[in-house]
């Protein structure tokens, strides 16, 4: 296995003036569940359709398993398994027949078929409904038979293209549960894109953000939340004048101050103790009834990122 | 490569048959089919059935429309449904995908018309038999199950070639029915286009290699009409425009 299951340099596709993915520069280490978090139109799936070599780059060049995106697409088609944008179920077909179908397509071996399909539908508690035709199945349910269809192979990268989009969030929640479980239990490389940032938050070990094509951030959850850390301080009470935020101000380690509704906020330069603070605008006679500390998550950096970019 | 064709033909064949196994999904109207042209267009004609050259045209044509049916479903269908993005990022070549179409479309149609064609022999041996066995006089029956394969075959490309850029059935079925209609009016055009004195040497030509050399022209016609479509069904099926249509 090679060290990075993905590896772009400059990766560029244009569609007329638009940029859908600008100078895109990735490195994916093998093993891992990376998401790729973006807006929608952000360029997410064209990088998929790159990834896969079912388009061309207008410029630069990615190596997926070490294959060549424009030279070797057909190995790169051989060794991952996608569940892109639609689900791509045969919906008048049985759950067993359609991945008979793609076990066929593999050259899996009949009692291979067999048994994996048994057990990738038992692990999701599908097996007992797979004579079912699939049109009579929920969304959630489709969408678990396409993560099965994508391991069905054993495949060493699996591309999925917002698998939980559209799911009520108890489907959402179970198959991110059984996402988490597969992909460890497989030993599978994910490459799993989203706009849900709980769900990047909660199963990726890397995500990249992605907005208008362009590569913004890349790194672990908490190593980017840590990057953008900004803590900030809420004082709910009353008696913040204009002087004290000027005394505030003067601090080291503040960083900024507002007053709104009541509430003065505080913005700090890293992790510091707040207490001399609390002093002095106490000794400056202000009231104080509530203090709060904030904790950044993702979805604060990536509204941050959004809105830097803008 | 083979193996790969025969998993796209019985995913295809599946689909086919849970499709059209209804009464709603056209198995009424295929039954009527198949009774029109083994049942009652034999008792009509009667014994002659077995040496009439309609039955060469029935053989060409029967295959055209069924297959063109068929055909239309191919990759506009995949499209319409949103299955073609995850066929095209699957391990299958572009060559099996291409071919395991064409052959589950004329298998269908050659199939068809093969039955048509054995059970209007029994028809007619049943009714017009006397005892004595009555079979398809030799250009009339290896003819029509050459002009059935072609025919088949011809229809298959066009409609694949047709399904590959339509964004619906129906768009590929309507351009495909235009086709067939605007087919044999070229023909037509052009024969009349041709100088008078061309048109007569083909006339010439034609009636004096009788009913064997007008069956050995038209198959010729078809294979070079079947592999040039063919061929530029190949060239057109790319991963990257199919994913971008």
């Amino acid at each position: 296995m090679t060290e990075f299951a993905i590896r772009t340099e400059n990766l560029t596709r244009s569609f007329g003036t638009v940029q859908a993915v600008d100078k895109l520069t990735v490195e994916v280490p093998s093993g891992i569940i990376f998401g790729f978090l973006g807006p929608n139109g952000a360029g997410k799936t064209t990088t998929i359709h790159l990834l896969l070599g079912l388009l061309e780059p207008t410029d630069g060049q990615a190596k997926v398993l070490g294959f060549d995106t424009q030279t070797q697409a057909d190995e790169i088609r051989q060794r991952t398994g996608v569940l892109l944008e639609h689900s791509g179920l045969y919906e008048r077909l049985s759950a067993e027949d359609n991945l008979e179908f793609y076990g066929r397509i593999w050259h899996l071996p009949p009692p291979t078929r067999k048994s994996r399909t048994k057990e990738l539908l038992d692990h999701l508690c599908l097996w007992e409904r797979r004579k079912e035709t699939v049109w009579t199945w929920s969304r959630g349910m489709k969408q678990k038979l396409a993560v099965a269809r994508a391991l069905l192979h054993r495949p060493s990268l699996v591309f999925l293209d917002e698998p939980t989009a559209g799911l009520d969030p108890v489907a959402a929640t179970s198959l991110r549960r059984d996402l988490a479980v597969l992909s460890s239990r497989e030993g599978v490389t994910v490459f799993l894109t989203t706009h849900n940032l709980a769900e990047a938050e909660q199963l990726c070990h890397q995500v990249g953000v992605i907005r208008e094509g362009k590569l913004v951030a890349v790194g672990c959850p908490n190593e980017l939340w840590a990057r953008n850390d900004a803590p900030r301080v809420e004082i709910a009470g009353h008696g913040f004048s204009e002087k004290l935020l000027v005394l505030l101000r003067d601090r080291p380690e503040v960083t900024a101050t507002d007053v709104q509704d009541s509430r003065l906020l505080i913005d700090l330069r890293g992790d510091v103790s707040i207490a001399p603070l609390i002093s002095l605008i106490v000794g400056s006679g202000a009231s104080v009834e509530e203090i709060h500390r904030d904790e950044a998550d993702l979805e604060e950096f990536f509204l941050t990122l959004m809105e830097a970019e803008n | 490569m083979i193996s790969d064709v025969g998993t796209v033909m019985w995913k295809e064949w599946r689909e086919l048959l849970i499709q059209r196994g209804s009464l709603r999904g056209g198995a009424l109207g295929l039954l009527v089919v198949v009774a029109v042209f083994s049942i009652v267009l034999p008792l009509q004609i009667g014994s002659h059935w077995v040496e009439s050259p309609m039955v060469l045209f029935f053989a060409g044509w029967v295959p055209f429309v069924s297959t063109a049916h068929v055909v239309a479903d191919s990759f506009a269908g995949e499209r319409e449904r949103h299955t073609l993005e995850t066929l095209l990022a699957s391990r299958l070549s572009n060559q099996a995908i291409l071919f395991g179409k064409v052959c589950t479309a004329v298998s269908y149609g050659w199939g068809l018309t093969l039955l048509i064609l054995l059970l209007g022999l029994v028809t007619v041996n049943l009714v017009h038999g006397r005892g004595e066995l009555l079979l398809y006089q030799g250009i009339i029956g290896l003819g029509s199950i050459a002009l059935s394969l072609l025919g088949a075959g011809l229809a298959a490309s066009a409609g694949v070639l047709i399904s590959l850029r339509a964004s619906t059935v129906r768009q590929a079925q309507q351009t495909l029915s235009i086709a067939a209609w605007l087919l044999p009016i070229i023909l037509g055009y052009g024969g009349r286009a041709l100088p008078v004195e061309w048109r007569a040497h083909l006339v010439e030509a034609i009636t004096a290699s009788g009913m064997t050399g007008i069956v050995f022209v038209v198959i010729a016609t078809l294979i070079v009409l079947d592999i040039g479509l063919l061929a530029v069904a190949m060239a057109r099926f790319q991963r990257a425009r199919l994913i971008l249509d």
